[in-house]
């Protein structure tokens, strides 16, 4: 019923299998993927674990809603803790995996231990096995998941692995589905390498059911209406994608460029939505080809690229002039805007090897720019640099830094280890655009205040997926607020955290949230599984959520003090924009999120918070 | 009015709504590998084309099925398997020249497509109208209208 009610229990240093009853309890109290994921996380595994060590542990899971006919419900999880943070990290992907892994009645997988040899995981309904990979270690994702494919005999096998970025441990490697489908942030890959464990291969042939059939279809049906008649989810992302935000951002100036020197960029427009749909010169089609959806997904955001095959950077790649996943405005801002890089082909380009060897392309890209800053301070030299000419704006650095990161050869390996750790080592730690050690991405909290408070506090690190104020903020969704006030953003960012919470235990996308709230979420979760599914519950469970990775990450060291921006975005005000001569207003936000999240001045939750939330 | 399932591949965006409502609707599950209806993702050529038997007037299913489980629905013209009396012994999906005819090993009985009874779920669930049902003998209309269009130069030419 929704959940299958079964996990796996991977033990790769015994090279054992079992299945396990799932607990009940904690789905009512955690609901699914992220919060179920994070409850079994934190019972199990001492928040002082080294990431990259067998006591580490590596959950796959899925939502209640997963693989079910509710739009978009086709998510799974990656819940470990983060080589690149130290955090409790969990990432989403979206694509054909999860549904599978729910198709083959598991709700989750708990991966445990090291594998003495590379190994991959088998699963095929209930038969589950632990088999050698050592003929695919070292190969690109795309290769293994189509080398998976032909060794099973088997199309429809999906598959979620790792590069050899994940093997050699590039702190922010991504495990990678349907080949361009990524759980991407915080270095679960690396995890993942870290265990020897090269691919996870799933094949599941056995439903997925409901409690309430007949009510469940009515509702998802009237909820997919809603998703339809929005503009945002019925007709913005449809046609353009995230990237529909690269104009749109950068006229209000929170467009972090060159390392976040600038909130605007120049060539913003010659990498933007607009500029995908326009035909090339060259050969007169557009770089994208067409959108694509993931699982059950009634938006289809997903951009499909096709490469102009006379570029540059594709004579040693034919592989790239096969369309493939095309540029997010994440990826187009990290692997443009951030690096001063204006050529939409050359950033296709890098998003294609992002995806091929499976490495984040948000965290590279502002790592890279990072770079390009140490280097034209002259800090960093050619020599360094294996040879690369890493000045801000050359799409030829940009091209063969992707690729040396994402093989983990040279420099590469460098870069691999994340912003904060690469200005760290030579002497400019004020110049690692990172919150706890993970890069955030493209809203600068100069131009867009509620994010600055968003990145400080998020329990993995900068993100702008645990609370998209810049719903509110820029779009006035559910409601407009002034993106450059402070006054009021400590209340919206809680709000937002909590109900993102609810909504990625639940099994579906968070870009559902651009027209539902939990009113719209609550009557799908009520008729598809047990217990009684109201707006109420959901964000008392979003709050329980938080509140847990919050104890986990204390547990694990961090204070209030790491609940800060980069010395940049609160010291040095924005040059330019609507932003102008503004700073973020970070210090005037976090007393009063604090206070109303119940917790004491130094950000720890009181008892009477936790006894609140049951978590004592 | 004969009526069709009429599939445009170019509106496709490969979400599979369509395989999880032709599963709810014939085993109340939400079972991609029990639709009849399956989408291939093309990836080569950034396309998703939807994929169902197209009821064809031969019906060679019907005619190879050796123990007559195939019968056609007066109202609809669908092909409908008669799972009391297949056997099971596959030689309908050899003879069909699509594979849209398949063996369900749980059951032991092949199974297709047969238009819900004229209501078929995998239309109705379609976000994007890349499968709708209309008249059989109108399938061709949007594809004859879009290439009128684009021949139709020689009065912009004069213009």
């Amino acid at each position: 019923m929704s959940w299958t009610g079964k996990f796996l229990r991977v033990d790769l240093s015994k090279g054992t299998v079992k299945a396990e009853e799932l607990n009940r309890e904690w789905t009512r109290q955690y609901l699914g993927q992220r919060g179920l994921a994070t409850k079994y996380f934190t019972e199990e595994v001492d928040p002082k674990v080294d990431p990259l060590s067998p006591a580490n542990k590596l959950i796959f899971t899925t939502g209640p809603l997963t693989g079910t006919a509710a739009s978009t419900g086709g998510r799974y999880s990656v819940v470990t803790k983060g080589p690149l943070t130290g955090c409790i990290a969990c990432s989403n992907s979206g694509g054909f995996f999860g549904n599978e892994l729910k198709n083959a009645g598991w709700d989750m997988i708990i991966v445990e231990g090291r594998s003495p040899k590379p190994v991959y995981l088998s699963v095929e309904n209930e038969t589950v096995e632990i088999r050698d990979a050592s003929d695919f270690w070292g190969k690109t994702v795309w290769e293994t998941e189509n080398g998976l494919k032909a060794r099973h005999q088997d199309p429809m096998l999906r598959v979620a692995s790792i590069g050899a970025a994940g093997e050699k441990g590039v702190l922010y490697a991504c495990i990678v589905n349907d080949l361009h489908r990524a759980a991407g942030r915080s270095g679960v890959g690396a995890v993942m390498g870290s265990k020897h464990l090269k691919a996870v291969a799933v094949r599941g042939t056995r439903g997925v059911t409901v409690k309430d059939p007949d009510r469940f279809i009515k509702a998802a049906t009237e909820q997919k209406k809603v998703l339809a008649d929005n503009a945002v989810t019925g007709q913005g992302l449809p046609k353009y994608g995230t990237q529909v935000l690269m104009n749109v951002i950068n006229e209000i100036g929170a467009m972090p460029t060159r390392n976040s020197r600038d909130v605007q960029f120049e060539g913003a427009h010659k990498i933007s939505a607009e500029a995908m749909h326009e035909p090339r010169l060259s050969d007169g089609k557009t770089n994208l080809a067409t959108n694509g959806a993931c699982f059950g997904c009634t938006i289809a955001c997903g951009r499909i690229s096709r490469m102009d095959p006379g570029h540059f950077s594709i004579a040693s790649r034919p592989q790239y002039k096969e369309p493939s996943g095309g540029l997010e405005y994440e990826a187009a801002w990290a692997l443009g805007s951030a690096c001063g890089v204006d050529d939409i082909e050359a950033c296709t380009f890098a998003n294609f090897m992002c995806n091929e060897h499976g490495i984040d392309p948000i965290s590279f890209g502002s790592t890279l720019a990072a770079a390009m800053e140490l280097y034209e301070m002259g800090v960093l030299t050619k020599e360094q640099t294996g040879g690369i000419d890493l000045k801000f704006g050359s799409a030829e650095a940009l091209v063969k830094a992707a690729e040396l990161t994402g093989k983990g050869e040279g420099f590469g390996l460098e870069l691999g280890q994340g912003s904060r750790r690469l200005t760290a080592k030579y002497g400019q730690p004020d110049l690692s655009m990172t919150v706890k050690g993970q890069e955030f991405p493209a809203y600068d909290p100069r131009g867009i205040q509620g994010m600055g408070l968003t990145y400080a506090t998020s329990n993995r690190g900068a993100c702008h997926l645990r609370s998209y104020t810049v719903a509110s903020e820029v779009l006035g969704i559910p409601f407009k607020t002034d993106p450059l006030a402070t006054e009021g953003k400590a209340g919206l960012v809680k709000a937002f955290q909590d109900a993102t919470a609810a909504f990625d235990a639940s099994g579906i996308c968070i870009f559902t949230t651009f027209a539902w709230s939990l009113e719209n979420l609550a009557p799908q979760l009520d008729a598809a599984c047990e217990g009684s599914w109201t707006p109420e519950v959901l964000l008392e469970v979003g709050e329980r959520i938080w509140t847990l990775e919050r104890q986990f990450n204390l547990a694990a060291g961090m204070t209030a003090a790491d609940d800060t921006l980069p010395k940049r975005l609160l010291k040095d005000a924005a040059k330019t924009g609507p932003a102008k001569g503004l700073a973020s207003g970070l210090d005037k936000m976090l007393p009063e999120y604090y206070q109303l999240r119940g917790w004491t001045p130094d950000g720890v939750p009181t008892a009477e918070t936790l006894k609140r939330l049951h978590l004592a | 009015m004969e009526k069709s399932l009429l599939i445009q591949p170019a509106k496709c965006t490969g979400c599979r709504q369509c395989e999880m409502a032709c599963s709810f609707e014939k085993e109340r599950s939400f079972n991609p590998s029990r639709s009849r209806i399956r989408v291939f993702d093309i990836h080569s050529e950034a396309r998703f084309v939807p994929y169902t038997c197209t009821q064809c007037a031969q019906a060679w299913c019907l005619q190879a099925c050796p123990v007559d489980a195939i019968k056609i629905d007066a109202a609809t013209k669908a092909k409908v398997v008669n799972d009391n009396t297949c056997v099971g012994c596959k030689v309908c999906t050899i003879a069909c020249p699509f594979g849209t005819i398949n063996y369900v090993a749980d059951s032991g009985k092949v199974a297709k497509c047969d238009l819900c009874g004229g209501d078929p779920a995998c239309a109705k669930a379609c976000p994007t109208g890349a499968i709708t049902y209309v008249d059989a003998e109108q399938t061709g209309y949007d594809k004859m209208r879009a290439w009128a269009v684009k021949t139709d130069t020689q009065s912009h030419a004069h213009a």
